[in-house]
């Protein structure tokens, strides 16, 4: 028979849940009040530190790709938080100077959004751009110019690929943080954006995330949906992801790892 | 037909019943982002001075939504006990309230099925916490399956041990983990990450095997669509409550793939199968105040008004456990601390004075503005008001649904606190195995090695 400890040791690496805590009493250890608070903290960080668009710019910028900024009709976080609609529309003036940008039609546009968590697009963006693009370049697809959107949701995308006449548009948005996950970055892709355009009509690629779907398999997945929106022209339920099924990657670029990669 | 109140110089006037009892609705978020909250604390005073003149019977007597447009309506007139309604068809709302506030226990339940959701809502509306919550704790609903829950000085909780990939052995640990502090009385319930039917036997198959290898006094539930778990009965597969997600709309039930008739069909389904020991409440539903907007099919009508209107819904299929799940969705619905603990006690007023056994699943995400405080103040505030099960997460932290509920110990709290029980079947389990005392309190020592002693291989 082993150690107690030795149980709970064994139980506690079978699940990320917080099991085996102990007890004072009725109540949590100090060690475990203070684990939750700084991991709640996180979280809440994540949610109200404003986005940092001139870093991210710079980031996007270093690989060679131009960029926008762009502004949702939420003037604040607060309201941002209470009136997910204002997230989904451009503000008029961004609108105006996304339409002076707009040149012929491309491929993709691709726009990086604060969404719920800022750091997830801090520490995620330029490193899934970065990733992303020999996949453009081997596709040979034309791409927009990346615009930085703050106080937005994912439909604000769909007026962003209508302005700039894009056939795709891919949203990396950070997602509503979890109190393990500060960081999780999301992909929205929508065929033909244009604002009225419904959640069943993008597919999604989630918790992209150094503890989740690292940056290199998210690309190949991003790869994959947006060959199969462009030459089936379509996103959506219709759209199955089956990326991990594929086989015959491009010489030169990555594909996706395999499982305990 | 309009509503006025004069204050003052200014005559506030209401067009229709559905403004008037949006208007006098505590202000939240969800409310204004649909346009219809007040637009003054004023509006908000002069829209319950109003609502307090209105007779329940005029209530009864114009649908928010008109009978031949919704099936939700056609349900709550259809299954009106007009003899029920009697004893306080006389009454306006405001004196609704005060006849609540002296009610007796036999009172409430001998009138709930005339109480219609509009009408526990409105008088909602014109209560302050403290009666809600008075009001509340004297409206007791018991149900059983394979324990007696909601019994007059009982708390269940729900154990509730998600994984991120569904795993097996990650789940079975998060079990023991939760019977060892002497949780998962009201059920044993696992929101799967996986909606196929393979990945619901496998859990099914699951929960089944620990229950009756523990010899556990209580339920199981996987919670996935209801059309999945029918086809899992079909199939003979070990299933003791259907459940589903369900509002108070016909629309928006149908934005989630469920009508009536499927509600019926599963509950009819699930009796046939008589896997209950002691009762046959075999559903399980939950709710949440911002559901029919969320899925645009609100009608104009107030957020927490919808939300009882989904409790007529539930009291149909004569449900084991109904639960809010309150602070779940969101800030733009409700906003923070204040807001989520009002909605969760109205919530739960509303479900115990229609006759549902309601809880309730204390919680918030990350970008509302409420923390772990929050939670222990609504939860305590409802341990007073007689709610009849919380849940109980690991470190109140879903490590698959991302966001923050009620903990194991959090159970514990409010049972020391409030000098609550358990279900008096699965309390008695507990002393027998040797993991409580004679009243109910866990021993000192490992549970967990005293679980396993009973069952050896299941953390094999």
């Amino acid at each position: 028979m082993s150690a107690p400890d030795d149980l709970w040791a064994r139980l506690t690496r079978l699940t990320p849940a917080r099991i085996g805590l102990g007890r004072a009493g009725s109540g949590l250890p100090t060690r475990e009040i203070l684990r939750f608070g700084l991991a709640h903290a996180q979280a809440r960080d994540a949610v109200h530190t404003p986005m940092d668009a001139a870093a991210i710019a710079e980031a996007v910028e270093a690989l060679g790709l131009r960029t926008l900024r762009a502004a949702s009709q939420a003037p604040d976080r607060a309201t941002y938080l209470r009136r997910p609609d204002y997230g989904r529309r451009l503000a008029p003036e961004s609108a105006d100077a996304l339409r002076r940008e707009a040149g012929e039609p491309v491929d993709l546009a691709l726009v990086v959004a604060d969404g719920l968590s800022a750091r997830a697009v801090h520490e995620g963006a330029g490193a899934l751009i970065a990733a992303f693009r020999p996949h453009i370049a081997a596709a040979g697809w034309s791409l927009a110019p990346v615009v930085i959107a703050s106080q937005a949701r994912v439909a604000i995308g769909d007026a962003v690929g209508s302005i700039l006449k894009a056939r795709v548009v891919a949203v990396l948005i950070g997602e509503r943080p979890g109190l393990s996950s500060p960081d999780s970055l999301g992909i929205y892709l929508t065929f033909g954006p244009r604002p009225g355009r419904s959640d069943a009509e993008r597919n999604c690629i989630s918790n992209v995330r150094p503890a989740g779907l690292s940056h290199e398999a998210a690309a190949c997945k991003l790869n994959w949906l947006l060959g199969e929106a462009l030459s089936r022209g379509l996103t959506g339920v219709n759209l199955k992801d089956e990326s991990e099924r594929r086989l015959d990657a491009p010489e030169g670029v990555p594909t996706l790892p395999g499982p305990g990669a | 037909m309009a509503y006025r109140h004069v204050v003052g110089p200014r005559c506030w006037a209401f067009s229709d019943l559905a403004t008037l009892m949006a208007k006098a609705t505590p202000v939240r978020s969800g409310d204004r982002l649909a346009g219809i909250a007040a637009e003054s604390a004023e509006e908000t005073m002069a829209a319950r001075w109003c609502l307090a003149e209105v007779p329940l019977a005029e209530i009864l007597a114009r649908p928010l939504i008109p009978y031949e447009a919704d099936d939700v309506t056609r349900l709550i007139l259809d299954t009106h006990e007009a003899g029920a309604f009697a004893e306080i068809a006389h009454l306006t709302v405001g004196d609704f309230r005060e006849f609540l506030l002296t009610a007796s226990s036999e009172t409430l339940a001998r009138i709930a099925p005339g109480v219609t959701p509009e009408i526990a809502a409105a008088v909602s509306k014109l209560m302050r916490n403290q009666d809600l919550i008075l009001v509340a704790r004297k409206a007791r609903v018991v149900t059983r399956f394979r324990n007696t829950i909601g019994l007059p000085g009982t708390l269940a909780a729900r154990l509730q041990p998600n994984h991120p990939t569904d795993d097996p052995a990650g789940i079975t640990a998060a079990i023991i983990d939760g019977l060892s502090y002497g949780c998962g009385d009201a059920v044993i319930g696992i929101n799967p990450a996986s909606d196929s039917l393979h990945a619901l036997g496998k859990l099914l198959h699951l929960l089944d095997d620990v229950i009756r290898r523990l010899e556990i006094p209580g339920q199981a539930c996987v919670l996935t669509h209801i059309t999945t778990t029918i086809e899992a009965m079909n199939r003979g597969w070990p299933v003791d409550l259907p459940f589903q997600s369900i509002a108070g709309t016909e629309a928006a039930n149908a934005s989630f793939g469920v009508s009536l008739a499927i509600l019926k069909e599963a509950h009819e389904a699930a009796l046939a199968l008589k896997r209950g020991s002691v009762g046959d409440n075999v559903m399980y539903f939950e709710t949440g105040q911002g559901s029919a907007l969320s899925a645009d099919a609100h009608h104009g009508i107030d957020q927490q008004t919808l939300e009882a209107r989904a409790y007529a819904v539930a009291r149909a299929y004569k449900p084991l456990l109904v639960n809010t799940v309150v602070g779940f969705i969101g800030p733009e619905y409700l906003y923070d601390g204040k807001e989520i603990i009002r909605a969760g006690l109205e919530d739960h007023f509303c479900g115990k004075l229609m006759g549902v056994p309601l809880g309730v699943d204390v919680c918030y995400t990350n970008h509302a503005e409420a923390d772990q405080d929050d939670m222990d103040t609504l939860l305590t505030l409802l341990g007073a008001a007689g709610c009849t099960y919380i849940m109980g997460v690991p470190g109140a932290d879903d490590v698959m649904l991302n966001y923050q509920s009620t903990s194991f110990h959090d159970a514990l709290y409010i049972r020391e606190v409030l000098g609550l029980k358990r279900a008096p079947e699965f309390e008695a389990w507990l002393a027998r195995i040797g993991l409580t005392d004679g009243d109910g309190a866990l021993l000192p020592g490992d549970n967990g090695r005293r679980l396993l002693g009973a069952a050896p291989d299941l953390a094999a």
